[in-house]
């Protein structure tokens, strides 16, 4: 377990910036006591100092898990987000997608999103900007990439797909054994 | 009962043995040849016949009757057939004794077949070929032994007790802009070493080129005018080359670290300073922010999209609006276009306004007409 180097901090954040914006600054400034990134066995756990302290106890091969597993760094460098990631996301979110209740199953299936399943979407979400689902009684179900912005998504055909699937909460039961 | 036989009848009875006898024979001699076939072998078109490989290649088309008979008979003596033909031709050729056994000795093979494993791949060409073939530069043969003057003899060109060796030289004329000091012997010697590193380390490059690995060993490659890049890291190398790793090596008193040096990754310790890893993070933030382009092309430009389409829809409105107003003066260009709305808007009103055109429109285009006469015709 370690801090992230500089440059480990910079992919992170741009990655995390894409879903919350700025918003990061409240991840790492909480009122509520001293929380920090610390990557472990090439993933990124967002921790309390408490229980970080106390995960120190244990050794590198022993320890699994701790705080809540924000993603990986791939072994070319690049930084990706996991679904456990969601519950900091979706509160801070700047971009949402709302998904239809027909769609929703097939999105928990690990399926892009269809224009024909789009329920709502923030207005001014531009091309390729990530994006929270949400159901539309507003329960977080994931995150993607907005395929399309949202004045494309007026135009366009309601086979073409709108939001580009990354993660979602049908991965609890699907990637059970992966996740941390 | 035989000696009752008369003589007479007795002579002829051996008669008849013997003739017998004769027959048995001559059937027994035709028996045996229909079951050891003759060696001869007709067949319509001649087999190839490749001895090499004591193969034989038959193309003539199978009896297929006999085929549909005794399937297994009939390919059998095809079979032997052919087998005779090729043992017909081996018997051709000349033949010697080996210790009690015959002995041919097969021709060359006719038939081509194709090789085991696969062509083997061309050499890769050194960097010195490759430029000689751009160039053009011939190989020329040249001679191994050359004429020394001196020892007036014939010598090797290279290698040991070679012709002409100039490091052997026992006297050697110091140049004039020379130190006098220094050893030209010792130079000589020196020069004639780092040809010979040079060379080998260019047959290294080369071989690592052809199979694609590192070249072994470079640190620091002989070259002519060092550059001060190389200098600085020749230095580094030559400090750190000690059993200590360099560890007791004298530093001068304004010694600059050696650049492009490999750095040790090190990492900040788990529990540290939380505040100062704070500052960090949010100083990287503030970067991050501050290299975002003020003005985002796509968000403007999806403003601008956002008002132009605002724009139609409240003039189509307005239209729409004016259209039902002032019935008299509606400009006559949309034809179909607006009809489809006006067919699932309200009926009563536009039916109304419908008339109206319709009266007016009859010079008017094919479709517009015919698209407000159906208004028409509802509104009533």
């Amino acid at each position: 377990m370690r801090p992230l180097t500089e440059d480990e901090t910079r992919t992170f954040f741009e990655k995390l910036s894409k879903y919350i914006g700025e918003n990061i600054r409240l991840l790492i400034d909480r009122p509520d006591g001293t929380y920090c990134f610390r990557l472990h066995k090439d993933r990124v756990y967002y921790v309390s100092e408490h229980i970080m302290k106390r995960a120190a106890n244990v050794s590198r091969e022993n320890l699994i898990s701790m705080g809540t597993c924000f993603g990986k760094f791939t072994k070319t460098g690049k930084f990706r987000l996991h679904i456990t990631a969601l519950d900091f996301l979706a509160p801070y979110a700047k971009y949402k997608i709302w998904v239809k209740p027909g769609a929703e199953q097939t999105f928990l299936y690990g399926n892009h999103i269809l224009k024909s399943g789009l329920g709502r979407i923030t207005e001014s979400t531009s091309q390729y900007q990530g994006v929270v689902v949400y159901s539309m009684s507003d329960i977080p179900l994931g995150f993607g990439v907005a395929a399309k912005s949202t004045q494309e998504c007026r135009r366009t055909d309601p086979m073409s797909i709108v939001c580009f699937h990354q993660a979602d909460i049908g991965e609890y039961i699907r990637a059970e054994d992966t996740l941390t | 009962m035989v000696a009752l036989f008369p003589l007479k009848s007795v002579i002829i009875i051996i008669i008849i043995i013997m003739a017998t006898v004769e027959d048995v024979l001559e059937s027994v001699t035709q028996s045996q040849a229909s079951k050891y076939k003759t060696i001869e072998v007709q067949k319509d078109i001649e087999p190839q016949l490749d001895l090499g490989n004591l193969l034989t290649v038959d193309q003539n088309p199978l009896d297929l009757k006999k085929l549909r008979g005794d399937k297994e008979a009939y390919l059998k003596s095809q079979a032997r057939d052919n087998t005779q033909l090729l043992f017909n031709a081996i018997w051709k050729l000349p033949t010697e004794r080996v210790e009690e056994a015959i002995c041919v000795k097969l021709p060359e093979t006719t038939t081509v077949l194709p090789r085991e494993k696969p062509i083997p791949k061309a050499k890769l060409q050194t960097k010195w070929e490759q430029y000689a073939l751009l160039k053009g530069i011939q190989k020329r043969k040249k001679g191994r032994m050359v004429w020394d003057e001196e020892a007036k003899d014939w010598r090797p060109r290279w290698g040991y007790k070679r012709a002409n060796d100039e490091t052997k030289d026992w006297v050697i004329e110091v140049p004039g802009n020379a130190d006098p000091n220094e050893d030209q012997f010792e130079k000589r010697m020196k020069a004639k070493k780092e040809r010979v590193a040079k060379n080998e380390l260019q047959r290294l490059r080369n071989i690592a080129r052809g199979t694609k690995s590192k070249v072994p060993g470079v640190g620091l490659t002989p070259t002519e005018k060092p550059s001060k890049e190389e200098v600085g890291l020749a230095l580094h190398l030559a400090k750190k080359s000690t059993a200590s790793l360099g560890k007791f090596t004298e530093k001068l008193p304004k010694e600059k670290e050696a650049k492009h040096v490999g750095k040790k990754r090190k990492f900040e310790p788990a529990i540290g300073d939380f505040k100062k890893e704070k500052e960090q993070q949010l100083n990287i933030i503030n970067v991050m922010e501050n290299k975002k382009p003020k003005m985002d092309i796509t968000k403007a430009v999806n403003r601008v999209m956002t008002e132009v389409d605002q724009e139609a829809s409240s003039d189509d409105r307005r239209k729409r609006a004016g259209k039902v107003k002032n019935r008299r003066g509606p400009p006559r260009k949309k034809g179909s276009g607006g009809f489809g709305k006006k067919g699932s808007g309200g009926f009563g009103k536009k039916g109304k306004a419908g008339k109206g055109k319709g009266a007016k429109g009859m010079g008017g285009k094919g479709k517009g007409m015919g698209g407000k006469g159906k208004g028409k015709g509802k509104g009533r």
